[in-house]
């Protein structure tokens, strides 16, 4: 019966609002960072044109109308021509740049990749552990670190490289192997306020096993810090693999990479430019949104920061 | 004060000694030697070489003979400059490097704060945003890159300053490889120094300074400064190595006589004497400049001295 007020109708109205809507949907931590991550706009820039360039690295091959290191007999040091379809123009051995930077920024890409992986598996198991387990074993395990960490890390990079020889599947997982002490002093520190938390005491008293509950229990929890230290990393190592191949150290003939792309067209550049510049511009783009991508990341992923 | 020192100098020492021992094994465990040529040697000459380096011996007589020899400042003898000792070699490159490295590492460390504590009295105004993008440019664009730009702009196109070379002490040759190295150092360091200085600048102390009437400048030079350089000075330390990592990009792309030419050189020939002792050398160095970055720490900030 509807009353002088109508307080039925509302109140009914509303009954029926709530039966048919779920409850208020919480935002998840991640669906958070999420939204903050969007809500920076130099990220996300970043973020689309990295996407980009990672789509054309390996998608833009197939268009291409030259191969790798298929030689064009008609253009030597050619300057950028529409026509012949040397888009960024031509090598002194006639190979075109074009497909030639897309198999670079390719090489650039995986072992930055590669090598970040190996870094980050590395860098939290051994943080973990000695955050984990303290006293002495912490003290032994960052000690070490603490030693590796005052020596110039591209010596032995280098090192590496003289021993393995110049094959780009070591030199990913030597420039790895050499990344991770900083992951390992962050996952260390994380991974001590972590152990002391109530779940893990929890996984303890029901019998856990120690490394069960690093690999269950607290790895899970240091996502945030790794995914940014992880971002963080890449332009380092693609700097680290560009800077190896600059010396001649790094990814050979016939494969090739960035930095050997502009180490051969640094030499070159007062008569050939756009054999330095393509590359380079390629080359910068990435590693700015690299970066602007890892500092939205840190201001998305951990808001006390800022 | 030298009880920290003494302290410091000591737990340097067995960090040192890791630091050869792993190279010196990694080195020797690797597979493939330097003689491993494309033209294999005979038997007897191998042997006779083998014997001339200690590389028959056992692998810890080897290490002994090596210790001993690094202790009285023989690093052994080269592998593919067969006329000289890899200390010799050290010798004729040092002194450049070491130059160019202090060049840099002063310039840099200068620049730097100066820049940083600019950029944070005039917050979010024009010299900040020249900082920010000073900055960008330091730390995105990777030194062997910069290294090419500037010769090509200053050595080729304007005709200022020469595009590289050596021919003996000369400031022009110098200005280039010195801007390379320095400007990511820089980079670092003024970001660091802005963002302690206007932290510094929000306390109350300052506050109290500049209440009871002392100028700008006044506050700055005597209140603010010293506390916002202690996180700028434990930086030096790490930012040594990086400074040294980027003088063997810096005389290899300009051609300058110093010890990263060799280094890279040996890493091409597999030269392994010359690597080990071009390391050794490079871990000391670091070493011994980590060492004097950490009294300075303890100088300025009496906290440290008691831990």
């Amino acid at each position: 019966m509807a009353g002088l007020t109508g307080k039925d109708a509302v109140l009914t109205a509303y009954a029926e609002k709530l039966a048919n809507l779920d409850a208020p949907k919480g935002r998840s931590l991640s669906q958070d960072a999420m939204r903050r991550l969007f809500a920076n706009k130099a990220a996300l820039v970043s973020l689309f044109v990295m996407v980009g360039i990672i789509i054309i690295a390996f998608v833009g091959p197939f268009f291409v109308p030259w191969g790798v290191g298929q030689v064009d007999w008609t253009a030597f040091r050619s300057p950028p021509d529409l026509e012949k379809a040397h888009y960024f123009g031509t090598d002194q051995n006639g190979r075109d740049l074009l497909a030639r930077t897309l198999q670079g920024t390719q090489m650039s890409l995986v072992v930055a990749l590669v090598a970040t992986l190996v870094s980050v598996v590395i860098g939290v198991i051994y943080g973990a552990v000695a955050g984990y387990f303290g006293g002495k074993v912490d003290a032994v395990m960052m000690r070490f670190v603490d030693v590796m960490y005052a020596l110039p890390y591209i010596l032995f990079v280098i090192i590496l490289v003289v021993i393995f020889g110049r094959s780009p599947i070591l030199l990913f997982i030597g420039i790895g192997a050499i990344e991770w002490l900083t992951m390992a002093r962050i996952v260390r520190g994380q991974t001590i306020s972590l152990k002391e938390r109530e779940f893990v005491e929890a996984a303890r008293a029901s019998g856990a096993k120690p490394f069960t509950i690093i690999m269950r229990h607290i790895v899970p929890n240091l996502a945030g810090p790794v995914v940014i230290y992880a971002t963080l990393t890449i332009p380092e190592i693609i700097i680290t693999e560009s800077f190896l191949s600059y010396l001649g150290l790094g990814v050979q003939e016939p494969l090739t990479s960035l930095g050997t792309l502009i180490s051969d067209g640094s030499s070159v550049a007062e008569v050939m430019p756009w054999l330095l510049v393509f590359p380079a511009v390629v080359l910068v783009t990435m590693l700015l949104c690299l970066s602007y991508l890892g500092d939205g990341l840190r201001d998305a992923l951990d808001p006390k920061d800022r | 004060m030298i009880n920290y020192a003494l302290r410091r100098v000591l737990s340097a020492l067995p960090i040192m000694l890791i630091a050869i021992t792993v190279c010196f094994v990694i080195l020797r465990l690797a597979p493939g030697g330097p003689f491993d040529g494309e033209r294999p040697l005979p038997p007897t000459v191998l042997q006779n070489v083998m014997a001339h380096y200690n590389l028959d011996k056992p692998l810890w007589e080897q290490y002994w003979i090596y210790l001993s020899g690094v202790l009285r400042g023989d690093l052994g003898p080269s592998m593919t400059s067969y006329d000289f000792s890899v200390s010799q070699l050290l010798a004729i490159g040092m002194p450049f490097t070491l130059m160019l490295g202090m060049t840099a590492f002063v310039f840099a460390t200068a620049a730097g704060m100066l820049a940083g504590a600019v950029a944070a009295v005039y917050q979010n105004k024009w010299p900040d945003y020249l900082l920010v993008l000073a900055v960008m440019i330091g730390l995105i664009i990777p030194n062997f890159l910069m290294a090419a730009l500037l010769q090509l702009a200053f050595g080729v196109h304007l005709k200022w300053l020469p595009a590289g070379g050596w021919p003996g002490f000369s400031i022009p040759h110098l200005i280039l490889p010195v801007l390379v190295l320095s400007w990511p150092h820089a980079a670092r360091i003024s970001r660091l120094m802005r963002g302690s200085m206007i932290e510094t600048l929000g306390t109350n102390y300052v506050r109290t300074a500049r209440a009871k009437g002392l100028g700008s400048r006044l506050v700055l030079a005597r209140h603010a400064l010293k506390p916002a350089l202690i996180p700028v000075v434990s930086y030096l330390g790490p930012g040594l190595s990086y400074l040294l990592t980027g003088s063997l990009v810096v005389e290899n792309v300009f051609g300058l006589p110093g010890i990263g030419r060799y280094f890279v050189n040996a890493a091409l020939n597999r030269d392994y004497g010359l690597v080990l002792g071009t390391t050794i050398f490079y871990v000391v160095l670091i070493l011994i400049l980590n060492l004097i970055v950490d009294l300075v720490y303890a100088w300025l900030d009496p906290k440290v001295r008691y831990r």
